[in-house]
């Protein structure tokens, strides 16, 4: 089996190579010989797909067989891990994470080089470009963190398990997401060095990859959410996201991705910003590369630190590569990228998408400096200091806030100029009912001058609210218009209006997402918590609930031994639900879990709606009786609705603009184009 | 994320012996600031209030376990905040807040506390950088990145608006003024989305 794997990872490194080398000669020539080298390296391109599949399916095979020969499966696998689980083995270590990223490459890859006739010589380029980058892969696989490496003396009968933080069915889909995501942004990457590379004219390779970062886009947002959700559900400290390096590495790219996404459209309507969305789209491959870095090289300290090895020398000289490769491209065709720069207000929607990207990247910079300030700290004073929560929060959130606002402001602004009275109109609606959110706040007892969280979380529920009645106003104004003109009711003048313009519609969505998000987080100051050893029919009083102890057990299973409580909830004396919080003890690996469960009151409190968050701490050894922590996260729950909502608009953006509807104009028009708000 | 440890007093970087609301910075004086004393007292309010915001600390004991909790790690490895350490059997967590529920008892202030575990458990012990020495860089960078940015973009939005229109072809002319508002007017009616 393990043969299979080896052989099949050492073709893989054979295609991509000639793929990469033959491409490259290719793009030199222009005569019928280079074009039919250009297919050669294409077709070893797709051939690469396969090769790699095949040792990804040969890995999962092998932990489905047992196969503990094989040190990869003997040391993330056992044999009474569910076939979930030993699915994910394939991503669940060093070695395993790396082919799969590599298998996503050429995933990707595979549909870039079927869709080539898009733009042959365009797409020549950008096949070269991620050939270099599986190369560099494949090398690591094959000489460095090998997956199929076989085990050196008896064959072991049984495998040391997975990670039992692991064992959790999100873990079945995080990592895949996220990989999805920071693989992806290989994709724009490659089309943008390859289009200035070749001095590609016009901005038709940012069409061509728009929906290509748009979906990696969403990808890396599903995955940041999705491990926030498994830090909050398998953790059990919570909360949901601690600055820890490896998540700060994962938001990074997401930072830089979504400044391009915005940025990008000054190029394709106006066609400035040429160098600054070049330079966005190489940062955001980059931070992308340099996360995996910090996870696997161990320069960092991280709870994420399952994997530190040599590789992160690899690592390390492919960015410095690629920096260099990207900063020689910039420097040699910055003819090309020169760009009319020229504003007619400050007042206008360029103005603010360039401080939108400012302030994106602002955050970015801040978590990149807290990331590295420890190292740094290490070799100026001789000793680490700890960059933890309190300096994210209280630098990065006042930040935040800041773009909270221009999310609510930007899109009522035009394209070129904005004229103050329409600026009044558009402002007017979403101003009085974000400020009146704010006053009710203060009625119903929050005291913002009272202290500093206080605060932060009374601006953020403001400018959350002055996003969404700005999105709903933006649906109503649009719709409004339409009805009025084709006599349709207001809905479907809404989803017609939608239909015009899918990309605009689709943001403003998620916009709308991002404030839920946002309101989810600004629960935190509210939160409580009681810690209780709790004995038969013993109560907890939190917030309006009461948590009775109804009784505890124990129970096994041949993957592991757990003890769990059942612990009843009332609220105003009516019981609404049961929860079972756990602790188990994997035998394989020999390590303890535990495992909260979490109540949303949905029914209760529709919009206020809180976690009730139960943990099993541990067993009082001489009571025998379990210590219960019992966590109230308002609003929380908002948060992984308001990630649903930002999928769902990227998927509503994604959506092609139906044909243009014509309307015979009554008067002749001279008017310069792009007069009024475009998206 | 955790927001109950934002600012507090004693944690709010200080650069040199400056504090909000004082200092050596030239005051304008009353004539520059033109004659509204109102305007005066309404500054000297918001100084005020803005110090009192930033400098008041956790007064009772609880609260201030709280918030010196939240501004310490647990020295585990778990590599996360002291109060938010709960994996199952950490014996260093509990040593540790049983250490830091005894000095708040004792009566020792906050400074004292926190120098305490340092010496104890090492630098790394405190969640942030103190602002101290070389640690100020820490705090001072990101604002200052900030502020670079803001300016570097103002004088961007700026120097673009001055920039003469590109030259036309012969025969065209651009509409400007009242003719260009007309222009402008019609097309918001007709396109207003």
């Amino acid at each position: 089996m393990s043969q299979i794997g080896s052989f099949a990872l050492l073709l893989a490194l054979g295609l991509s190579a000639y793929s990469f080398l033959a491409g490259l000669v290719a793009l030199f020539g222009k005569d019928a010989a280079s074009a039919r080298l250009g297919e050669t390296a294409r077709r070893a391109g797709i051939a690469t797909f396969a090769a790699v599949l095949l040792a990804g399916i040969v890995l999962v095979v092998a932990a489905f067989n047992d196969d503990f020969s094989i040190a990869y499966i003997f040391h993330h696998s056992n044999r009474d891990l569910p076939a979930a689980y030993k699915f994910a083995v394939l991503w669940s270590g060093q070695e395993g994470s790396l082919l799969f990223w590599s298998l996503l490459l050429a995933g990707y890859g595979f549909v870039l080089r079927l869709r080539y006739k898009t733009d042959q010589r365009l797409f020549a380029y950008a096949s070269v470009i991620i050939a270099a980058v599986q190369v560099f892969f494949l090398l690591i696989l094959n000489f460095a963190a090998h997956p199929f490496a076989i085990m050196q003396g008896a064959l072991p009968a049984d495998g040391t398990g997975l990670n039992p933080l692991l064992q959790y069915p999100e873990m079945v889909i995080h990592p895949p997401m996220l990989y999805l995501g920071y693989v992806g942004f290989t994709v724009p990457f490659a089309f943008a060095l390859g289009a200035l590379l070749m001095k590609y004219p016009g901005e038709k390779w940012i069409q061509i990859t728009r929906r290509w970062t748009m979906v990696t886009w969403c990808f890396l947002t599903i995955g940041v959410f999705l491990g926030a959700h498994w830090a909050y559900a398998v953790l059990g400290w919570g909360g949901y996201w601690g600055w820890d390096p490896v998540e700060n590495a994962s938001l990074m790219p997401w930072l830089t991705g979504t400044a391009f996404l915005h940025s990008v459209m000054m190029q394709e309507k106006r066609g400035m910003l040429k160098v600054w969305n070049m330079s966005l789209i190489f940062a955001t491959f980059l931070l992308s590369m340099l996360g995996t870095f910090l996870t696997r090289s161990g320069v960092i300290s991280s709870v994420h630190a399952f994997a530190q090895s040599s590789i992160g020398t690899w690592f390390l000289v492919f960015i410095g590569l690629t920096v260099a490769v990207c900063t020689f491209s910039l420097i040699a065709n910055r003819s090309h990228l020169k760009s009319e720069h020229k504003l007619e207000s400050l007042v206008s929607r360029e103005s603010s998408f360039l401080f939108n990207n400012l302030l994106l990247l602002v955050v970015c910079f801040t978590i990149l400096w807290g990331t590295f300030f420890p190292i740094l700290s290490e070799f100026v004073q001789g000793h680490k200091v700890t960059v933890g929560p309190p300096f994210f929060n209280r630098v990065a959130i006042p930040v935040a806030l800041l773009l909270l606002l221009l999310t609510a402001v930007g899109p009522l602004l035009a394209w070129r100029k904005t004229s103050v009275e329409s600026l009044k109109r558009n402002f007017l609606f979403p101003a009085i009912g974000s400020l009146a959110v704010g006053v009710m706040m203060i009625v119903f007892g929050v005291r913002p001058w009272e202290d500093p969280s206080f605060f932060y979380a009374t601006m953020a529920a403001v400018l959350s609210a002055l996003v969404i009645f700005t999105v709903i106003s933006e649906f109503l104004r649009g719709g409004r218009v339409i009805a009025g003109k084709s006599q349709q009711n207001l809905l479907s003048a809404m989803v017609h209006l939608y239909h015009r313009n899918t990309r605009r519609y689709g943001g403003y969505i998620v916009h709308f997402g991002v404030a839920l998000v946002v309101i989810g987080i600004l629960g935190t100051p509210f939160n409580k918590e009681v810690e209780k050893e709790m004995g038969f029919g013993d109560k907890i009083n939190i917030g309006p609930y009461t948590l009775v102890c109804q009784s505890y057990t124990q129970d096994d299973n041949p993957n592991y031994a757990n003890e769990w409580a059942i612990i009843n909830v009332f609220r105003g004396g009516k019981q609404i639900t049961t929860m079972y919080p756990e602790r188990r003890f994997y035998k394989a690996s020999g390590q303890p879990q535990t495992l909260p469960r979490i109540y949303p009151s949905f029914r209760e409190d529709l919009f206020l709606v809180t976690d009730v968050y139960l943990v099993y701490e541990g067993k009082n050894e001489t009571t025998g009786r379990p210590i219960i922590k019992a966590h109230l996260n308002p609003l929380v729950p908002w948060i992984w609705i308001g990630l649903i909502i930002m999928v769902f608009g990227t998927i509503v953006a994604l959506v092609p603009n139906a044909a243009v509807v014509q309307v015979a104009a009554t008067t002749p028009v001279r008017a310069p184009a792009h007069a009024g708000a475009g998206d | 994320m955790k927001f109950p440890t934002w600012i507090r007093a004693d944690s709010v970087p200080r650069v040199g012996t400056a504090r909000v609301g004082t200092g050596d910075l030239a005051r304008p004086s009353r004539a520059q600031l033109g004659n509204c004393p109102r305007l005066i007292r309404c500054l000297q309010a918001a100084a005020l209030a803005a110090a009192v915001f930033l400098f008041t600390g956790a007064g009772d004991d609880s609260a201030r376990f709280k918030d010196l909790g939240h501004r310490m790690m647990c020295t585990c490895g778990c590599g996360q905040v002291l109060l938010e350490c709960n994996h199952v059997g950490c014996q260093t967590s509990t040593k540790m807040r049983d250490e830091l529920q005894a000095a708040l008892d004792r009566g020792d202030n906050d400074d004292l506390i926190l120098q305490g575990f340092v010496q104890e458990y090492g630098p790394t012990v405190i969640a942030a950088p103190t602002a101290t020495g070389f640690n100020r860089v820490a705090w001072v960078m990101p604002f200052l990145a900030l502020a670079l940015g803001v300016t570097f973009v103002v004088y961007l939005v700026r120097s673009w608006k001055n920039r003469p229109a590109p030259a036309l072809a012969d025969g065209i002319t651009i509409p400007r003024g009242s003719e260009l508002e007309e222009f402008r007017e019609k097309a918001r009616k007709e396109t207003d989305l």
